[in-house]
Formats: C-alpha cells, structure tokens, sequence
C-alpha cells in the first residue's frame, strides 16, 4: 500500500509529457469524444449542424438531462438511484390528472412536488432503514410503478389543453421552453453543488462517510436530501414529458432511470462516489443523445443503437477505471 | 534444541519513513513455544506478519526449514507449514465449523465435493479433541472456540509453525487457560507455536523462551525460567527514547474552570462508569495499553460512540451528544486512524480542512471561495504543510503531512476541548515535534487537551496529568510530572514494584 502511494507521488512530481497527455484525455475524454462525434455527423449529413437540429437534440434529451443533474448528486454522495423512471411515471400520470380533473396549472405544480415526496420517502427508507439505496430503490421503484398504475386504473389520461401543453412544447422565439426549464435547474444545481455548505457535505458523505460523521455532518440529512432532490428532478422531467405528448401513461419513463445513471457514469463522475461534476453528467446525456440523432440521420437499423451505446460505455468506464488504478 | 523451524536475520521492515522492523535476527526452535513481547509499537506483531507472510520485508532473509524463502505470501507461508491466527479471526461467519475448517481444501473430484468432510472432521476432532460440533455455524459460537476453529484449521492443513498474535485478548481468564492447554498440546505435538501478546502472566505461564522488542529491534532473547515479570518489564523499557519533548506550560491553578467533566460514563463499547476532569490550559493524558479503552472513552465523550453518564463542556450540561453537537459546543476530535475517520482522501486540502466549520466560511449555506482559501492558507503556514498548495491532493502526502492537515481541519474553529488520538502515530520526527508543540500550544492558548497515546513516554512527558486506564476503567491519577514510564507500566500491568527498580 505505501509503494503505490509513493510511486503516485513520484509519478506527480516527475510528469512526462505523455503521461500528462493521457491523464488530460481521461478527464475531458467524454467532450474529446462529443467534438469527435459531431465533426462526423457535421461531415456525412447537411442537416445535422443546423440550430434547429441541435435545439432539437436539447429539447428531446431535456427530460432526461433534467434526471442526470440531480442523479448526479446522489451518486456523489455515494448512493444510488433506481427509481427515477418510477417516480417519473407516477409524476406523469399525477400531473395528468390534476390537469384534465382540476386545473392543468396544478399539474405542472403537483408532477415535481409528487416526485420530491417520493424521493424524500427513498431517503427516509435507506437512513431509517439502514438499507443499501441500490436495494431500496429497487424495490420502491416496483411500488411506485404500482402506484402509477392504479391512479390511472391502468388506462392512459389523455390531456389536450394549451394551458397544460405549453411547457413541452411551447417557445421562447427559438428555444424550447423544456430547454430553458433545463438550463435552470442545470445551473441551480451546479450551484448546490460546488457554492454551498451543503454540496460541500455531499462531496465528504461520498468521499468518507465516517469522517464526515466525525466532523459533525449530519450524512442521514444530506442523503435523504440528495434523493429528494432527484425525485424532485424526476417528477419535472415526467410533467415536461406529458405535457409533450399530451398524454399520461403509467408505463412513462421505464428504463429511463437506466439510461440517467449511464449518462452519469458516462459523464466521468466515480461511481464510488465523492468524485463528479454535473457538467460531466450533461455530457454524457448529449453523447446519448447524439448517438441516437447519428443513428436517425444516417438511417442505420436501429439494432445498432444501443450495441453501439453498450460499446461506449464500456470503453469510457474502462479508462476511468484506469485513471484510478494509477 | 532441535533444529530451527524458522530462522530470520537482519530482517528489516518499513512503511513509508517509519521503520518498524530493524535488523531483526531470531530463531524459532521446532517444538517450542515462543512468545514475543514489547510495548505498544516495538514491532512485535509486525514480526509475526513477516514470518507468516502478511508483511514483505525490505532486507534480510528468512528461512523456513532449512530453506530461504523467495517470493513469500499468505500462501507461500501457508504451503511452507506456517499458518497465523489473526487478532481478528478470519473465518466465514455463516458457514459451519466443518466447513471453514477445509475451506479450500475441500475433497472433491473434478470440482464436485465428495461430502467426506464429516469423516475427515471426526479425524481431525479426535486428535485435538476439541469436541466442537462440525455442523455449528461459526456466527454462533463465542470468540474462544472460534478460535479453536482457527487451530483445528491450522492443523488440518498440516501447519508446523502456528503464529497467534494477541488470541488471549478477547478471552475470559477460564477460556485463556484452556487456549493454553491447547497451545501446550500443540508443542508436545511438536509443532512451533510464536506466541505475540501483551500478557506478562500468560508468557511466564505458557511460553518455553521469549524474546522482548522494544523500537523495532530485538532485546533479547531467553528460556522463559530466567524471567520474572518485573525483568521482561526492565526490559521493555529500556532507555528513553531519544526525542526533546517541549517544556510543558504551567499547570492551572486550581481555580481555573473546568472545561471538560465526566461523570459514570458507560458504554456498549466497553467503557464502566469513567469520571474525569479537564481545566482550561490543562494537558490531560490518558495512560493505558491498547484494548484499554482509551479511544472508547473519546467516542463516547465526542458523541461517536452511544453512552450513558453525565458529561459537562465549559460547565454546561451535555447530555445528548452527537459529533454535531460536539462541533457546536466547541470540541474538537482528532481520531486515530487519520485515512479511515479523519481525512476524506478523494477530495483536496481545502474542502477536508473547513468540513467541520463550514459555518465560518460561508453566509446563509454558501460558501465564501476568498474566505476559506484565506484560511486554508493560513493553515498551511502554521503547520508548515508541504506541499503548501490550497487544493493539493491530500491522498498523495506524506503521514506527516496528512495528520497536519488533520489538525488543521480542527484548529480551524477555535475549539475549547480538544482530544487528541494517537496525534503522532506513524509521522516522521519532523512532523512529530511540530504537533507536541502544537499540543502545548493548544493548553498554552487556554483549550483543555485531552491526550491519548501508546507511546507511553510521549503521552506521560506531554500531560500535566494523567488518568491510568484498564479494561475500560480508570484505575487511577497520577502527576504525570513526576510518574515514570516504569511506574506506570508496573501500575497497568497490575504488579508491586518490587527489587531496584529505582
């Protein structure tokens, strides 16, 4: 153990230019890889470097970039989250129904707020219970999922109203609503994260729990926050998804969880927790997403997709995991 | 004496700067049983490491029946006939006696176990006669007769060498005189047994010679009947180490108030009604060996650890204890193992060193980024960290370094109390000075200090007092002025000074 830390300092302190060159590849690979990718599609469609198109590709993701912020937060702090895709369905099928029974304006209030409730109650089980966030939110994801389905008696909600409809799709000269609603919640959390006392606490619960105790950080509090946070997040993404599609569907957002926690660890951010960035997790959601807008422009079997993103992912955890073990 | 089962020379061993092992040059005869004994860090369980394989060693070499060993490991030891027991036991809790007894020995035949494990167990049980059931779960037996599970283990793998560090310190005084039998029994077997312990009375009862270490070297070795309790503990001792402590600050009169008092305090963790008071500019050591319940004590005190008993800060009532609410009262904990509890290694200097008092470096829950690196900064002028950078990576410092840092972390925020565990374990002689000055300058800015060290000489040359602890108990006071590291050990270890021990 002494001589992997001592050969770490004297790799630190004697740095060869291509040692650096490599360790600066493994951190900003992810966008390395982004600029790599777009200069591709830019070279083999005309369609694919126009502000709509890229708009595009931001507002479909929104949604899902919406999840990965917060997501970040919990897996910074060393835990993890399995039930946003629930949460996300719930909160779809709760704003829907809000809108076509009460007000559509209470819809959008209500899909985030049923989210924060949900994800305060995954916080609650894995403190109070002392349970692996992994195994707590395995299983309050399949209760959520339940819940979801008997709001809306298994049948689906359509709701057609303007007042419901503006936040998917509505704009602001080019922009997308959903676009600006992301770029907000992105930077607030950003600013959670690295301006105040309470990312700092995220950062020591992931990094050392027991330390963190012993420097009288209540970690029980932060990590029901973290939850809360991303239900909270969920819950946004699933109101801005119906009001999309104008409909609620208890089956809404199934696998999404996965596909958030992939765009995570994609991003850069250690899977071992105390170790991210949330700018690093919105990467990872454009890579996603760009993979897919190549796969529609250039008209390749979709069966390729997600061989393609397996493959990447693989390779992208593989060089993290490198950078660790040096 | 018949031949050597393991014969060492000019072994040396080191972690990072710290030398633990220095020209270490011993036999163990076959069929013998052998004990090691030293105070608190002379290097004597890290010797039993070596020989069985848990620890490399730097130089020298180490043969085994005759044969150098090379590349030397767990395993190569284990297939050499060398098997340790560990302080904590390494058997699988759910499975059962039998089956941790041939875990990974199993008969099988192209992968597929045979089932003769009761057979082979009945064999087994019936030379050791430990009479333990071979279908017991492990989770479910008492520490002594796991232990009796780690030897049948041992022998069921032919081992000749058995090393046991510390087996005895979990045990009742019943359940240490049957380990003894056995170990005994295992002799007459003509099997080697290194016995590591800190118990004076069980080497003198148990052991065929000892070998005493103190700093990392060998004092000497004898047949155990030239021995009295009182010549292994002269022996121990030794000459004081070579290091200046710093000229303590005067002690409190003794109307200066009393910043830290405890009262009955009792824990799960061992600890049975313990009082104490510490005053303001005042230096209070803690004396006891390991196990006695020392770091217990500041867990509970610091609010770690559950307790019941009364504590009181600054004269104030504290009675629900959390490290939160320690933090806010003005305790300060710098814990033992500064990797595990004290530092979080995956982030830089700045963020471990405001952690516990974000409050000063921040305004309604943001942080203020100029007033923490200001601080940060300041920090690492003080204690002369190096590097000096503000966001350095910690994980790469020297130990050293890493506990300045740790210091630092609580020097921050002003603190009235301050207990201090084992603040100079494994740091360099540099790094060592600067926190006994830091400890004086502490008592000498008027916070009570709270002490806890096994060096005994640094803790008793560092306090103004001290509180002798044992079995999670205080067993008495002392003037740690004028005790000597030789009074003290012949208090703990319970014995009359007898003979010239002046």
């Amino acid at each position: 153990m002494s001589g992997t830390t001592s050969t770490a300092r004297s790799a630190q302190a004697t740095v060869p230019a291509g040692r650096r060159a490599i360790a600066f590849l493994q951190r900003y690979g992810i966008l390395i890889i982004i600029a790599l990718l777009m200069a591709g599609l830019t070279m083999l469609s005309d369609s694919f470097l126009t502000p709509r198109n890229l708009l595009n590709i931001v507002n479909q993701s929104a949604p899902l970039a919406i999840i990965a912020c917060a997501l970040t937060l919990v897996i910074i702090g060393g835990g993890f989250d399995l039930s946003a895709g629930a949460v996300f369905g719930v909160a779809s099928v709760s704003a829907a129904w809000l809108a076509v029974n009460v007000d559509p304006m209470l819809g959008i209030v209500a899909g985030p707020l049923v989210g924060l409730v949900l994800g305060l109650v995954n916080g609650l089980i894995i403190t109070g219970f002392n349970v692996h966030s992994f195994l707590a939110t395995l299983a309050s994801s399949m209760v959520f999922r339940g819940i979801a389905i008997l709001i809306t008696g298994g049948a689906l909600i359509p709701v057609r109203m303007e007042e419901f409809a503006w936040l998917g799709r509505g704009r602001v000269g080019m922009v997308n609503i959903a676009v600006i609603v992301f770029v907000v919640f992105a930077l607030a959390m950003m600013f959670l994260l690295n301006r105040t006392t309470f990312g700092r606490r995220v950062f020591a619960v992931g990094g050392n729990e027991e330390a963190a105790i012993l420097s009288g950080v209540r970690t029980n509090l932060v990590k029901i926050a973290t939850f809360g946070l991303t239900g909270f997040a969920a819950g946004l993404a699933g109101v801005i998804a119906v009001s999309r599609i104008s409909m609620g569907q208890p089956q809404a957002g199934v696998g999404m969880e996965l596909d958030a926690i992939a765009a995570v660890i994609l991003g850069g951010t250690s899977i071992y927790g105390g170790k991210g960035a949330i700018w690093r997790s919105i990467a990872g959601v454009l890579l996603l997403a760009l993979i897919g807008n190549g796969f529609n422009i250039l008209n390749v079997n979709p069966f390729f997709k997600d061989l393609t993103t397996g493959l990447i992912i693989v390779v992208a955890v593989a060089l993290s995991a490198g950078r660790k073990r040096r | 004496m018949p031949e050597d089962a393991v014969r060492l020379s000019g072994i040396e061993k080191s972690f990072g700067s710290a030398r633990i092992l220095n020209g270490i040059s011993l036999a163990f005869a076959t069929g013998e049983v052998h004990a090691l004994i030293g105070e608190n860090g002379a290097g004597k369980s890290s010797l039993g490491k070596v020989v069985g394989g848990y620890y490399s060693f730097d130089a020298g070499t180490l043969t085994v029946f005759g044969r150098d060993v090379g590349h030397w490991s767990p395993r190569a030891a284990l297939t050499s006939g060398i098997a340790m027991i560990h302080q904590e036991l390494q058997l699988v809790p759910e499975l059962t006696v039998a089956e941790n007894v041939f875990l990974g020995i199993e008969e099988n035949r192209a992968g597929v176990l045979t089932g003769s494990e009761q057979a082979r167990f009945r064999a087994l049980d019936e030379r050791c006669g430990f009479g333990l059931s071979p279908n017991a779960v492990v989770a479910d037996l008492r520490i002594a007769e796991r232990q009796k599970v780690e030897i049948m283990r041992a022998i069921a793998r032919d081992a000749r060498v058995i090393i046991m560090d510390e087996p005895t310190s979990s045990l009742t005084a019943d359940e240490a005189d049957k380990l003894h039998r056995v170990i005994r029994w295992l002799r007459d077997e003509g099997r080697t047994v290194i016995y590591v312990t800190h118990f004076l009375d069980h080497v003198l009862e148990t052991a065929d010679r000892v070998t005493v270490m103190r700093d990392g070297r060998v004092v000497r070795t004898g047949p155990i009947a030239a021995e009295t309790k009182a010549s292994l503990i002269e022996a121990m001792l030794g000459e004081p180490a070579d290091v200046a402590f710093p000229p303590l600050p005067p002690a409190p009169a003794a109307d200066a108030p009393v910043l830290l008092e405890v009262a009955g305090l009792s824990s799960a963790t061992g600890l049975s009604e313990v009082s104490l008071q510490v005053r303001a500019g005042e230096i209070v050591g803690l004396v006891g060996l390991v196990g006695s319940g020392r770091s217990e004590l500041a867990r509970a005190i610091f609010g770690a650890d559950p307790s019941t008993g009364t504590v009181r800060v600054g004269g104030a009532a504290y009675d629900e204890r959390s490290p939160r609410l320690s933090v806010q009262r003005g305790l300060a904990f710098v814990p033992e193992d500064r990797r595990k509890q004290g530092l979080d290694l995956v982030q830089t200097v700045r963020p471990n060193m405001s952690l516990p008092h974000l409050s000063l470096v921040s305004r309604l829950g943001v942080l203020k980024p100029r007033d923490e690196r200001r601080r940060t900064a300041q920090m690492i002028e003080h204690f002369n960290i190096v590097p000096g950078q503000i966001d350095g990576e910690v994980a790469f410092y020297s130990g050293g370094n890493q506990q300045k840092v740790l210091l630092s972390k609580w020097v921050y925020g002003n603190p009235k109390v301050v207990i201090l565990d084992e603040p100079s374990r494994g740091v360099d002689i540099g790094a060592r000075r600067r926190i006994h000055n830091f400890v004086v300058e502490l008592a000498r800015g008027g916070a009570a200090v709270l002490l806890i060290s096994s060096e005994l000489e640094e803790v008793i040359s560092l306090s103004h007092r001290g509180y002798l602890m044992r079995d999670g108990r205080i067993i008495g006071e002392a003037d740690c002025r004028t005790l000597t590291v030789e009074d003290a050990l012949f208090r703990l270890f319970n014995v009359e000074k007898q003979m010239g021990a002046a």
